[in-house]
């Protein structure tokens, strides 16, 4: 078998090669540093107990869950109060309770969505309170 | 591969239709009712009066005792609830507008109606319908009625695809073509904004409503030219007014149930 124009294929193939594995031998070996999340906001601050409307491991995996159980919950059926597994009731609020303490969202919120590469839209509607003072 | 046996078929069987009645783990059901596993969600938002209900939600509009040109119950809602103004008619975005009557009650306005009348400016807003024909068209359920007669809108859900703005009759519900963000005189951080690609429109100030007060544009008028009450309680403002008067409603004919009501 003859193949035809054989430099320029080889080199072809090698120059797609490289380009397509770039990423992982760029950035094979490195650890990207975890984000650094501030959670020392005024608010935060001024809690005795350092406590999110639930504990931090079920913040951490379940957030997501919650707001979208809050949502539809206060939307859909107009529940307008969180009662928490350990008895605190808590407006239901994106703005107003999340915020509300997380008002750093810069800090808290973006860091670690731009780290896992999440796009929540919430903010396209929802307010941030920093951005309308 | 050994053929099936009558025994081994029918224990197959059996345990699928167990698995069918009883889902497999308890972890799983609780995934597919989306419960984060944790908590209790209740009406009445907490720290603040307690939320008003009602069976049926109505309200009613007196234009003649409107004063001209005031636009009070425009300016309050649609600074509460972060209403757009895009400055072009094309565009407009709104919750509660004032309409000329022949316009509001085309089948009931006529060349001999007194000029006081054919004159008067009418606040013309989301009718609540008993029947809503936007809940019947949405495909999404982004518009649904309530228990107490409240025609919301769930904007998480909307696609925008404006079918919602065909059925309505009565030109209640307006799409943001553009972002409305921009638009927004000033924002009121206690209520979202919407964003590109959704329409919006008047949903009885419930986000008050839970919080125990009345609707924005009610609490505006100096004039008490608007009243909003239940319609199943016969001591509600609303009711006193349509006991003693002869009250309309826009385009009843077409069986949608309006639940704003018009002295004229």
């Amino acid at each position: 078998m003859k193949l035809y124009n054989r430099g320029m294929i080889i080199a072809g193939i090698l120059v797609f090669l490289i380009l397509a594995t770039f990423p992982f031998w760029y950035g094979g070996g490195k650890a990207v540093p975890p984000p650094d999340l501030k959670l020392d906001t005024p608010a935060i601050q001024r809690l005795k107990e350092k406590r999110c409307v639930e504990s931090t491991p079920y913040m951490r995996a379940n957030h997501m869950k919650l707001l979208a159980a809050w949502r539809d919950a206060a939307v859909r059926e107009g529940n307008r109060s969180y009662t928490a597994a350990d008895g605190q009731v808590i407006p239901v609020s994106l703005t107003g309770t999340c915020l509300g303490c997380h008002s750093n969202k810069d800090k808290f919120c973006d860091r670690c969505h731009d780290y896992s590469g999440a796009k929540p839209a919430c903010w396209n509607c929802h307010i941030i309170p920093e951005e309308v003072r | 591969m050994m053929a099936t046996t009558r025994r081994e078929f029918l224990k197959t069987a059996g345990l699928s239709t167990v698995s069918l009645v009883f889902p497999l783990l308890p972890s799983l059901a609780l995934a597919q009712a989306g419960i984060p596993g944790a908590g209790i969600l209740s009406p009445a938002a907490p720290g603040s009066l307690p939320a008003l209900k009602a069976r049926r939600w109505t309200m009613t509009v007196e234009p003649r005792k409107c004063r001209p040109a005031c636009t009070d119950c425009i300016t309050a809602c649609h600074l509460e609830h972060n209403v757009p103004d895009f400055k072009n008619p094309k565009d407009d975005v709104h919750w509660i507008s004032l309409e000329r009557v022949g316009h509001v009650f085309p089948a009931e306005a006529h060349p001999r109606l007194p000029d006081a009348i054919r004159g008067l400016s009418v606040p013309v807003l989301c009718n609540h319908c008993e029947n809503p024909p936007c809940v019947r068209v949405c495909p999404t359920q982004a518009t649904f009625k309530r228990a107490d007669g409240i025609v919301m809108m769930d904007y998480h859900r909307c696609i925008g695809c404006r079918f919602c703005m065909a059925a309505c009759p009565y030109g209640s519900r307006s799409m943001n073509y553009r972002d409305p963000r921009p638009f927004i005189r000033k924002i009121n951080p206690a209520f979202p904004t919407r964003t590109k690609g959704v329409v919006e429109k008047c949903n009885f100030c419930e986000e008050r409503l839970a919080r125990g007060m009345l609707p924005a544009c009610v609490i505006a008028c100096k004039d008490k030219a608007l009243a909003f009450g239940d319609l199943d309680e016969s001591r509600s403002p609303v009711r006193l007014i349509l006991d003693r008067n002869l009250s309309l409603r826009r385009r009843a004919e077409l069986g949608t149930g309006p639940q704003v009501y018009y002295i004229l």
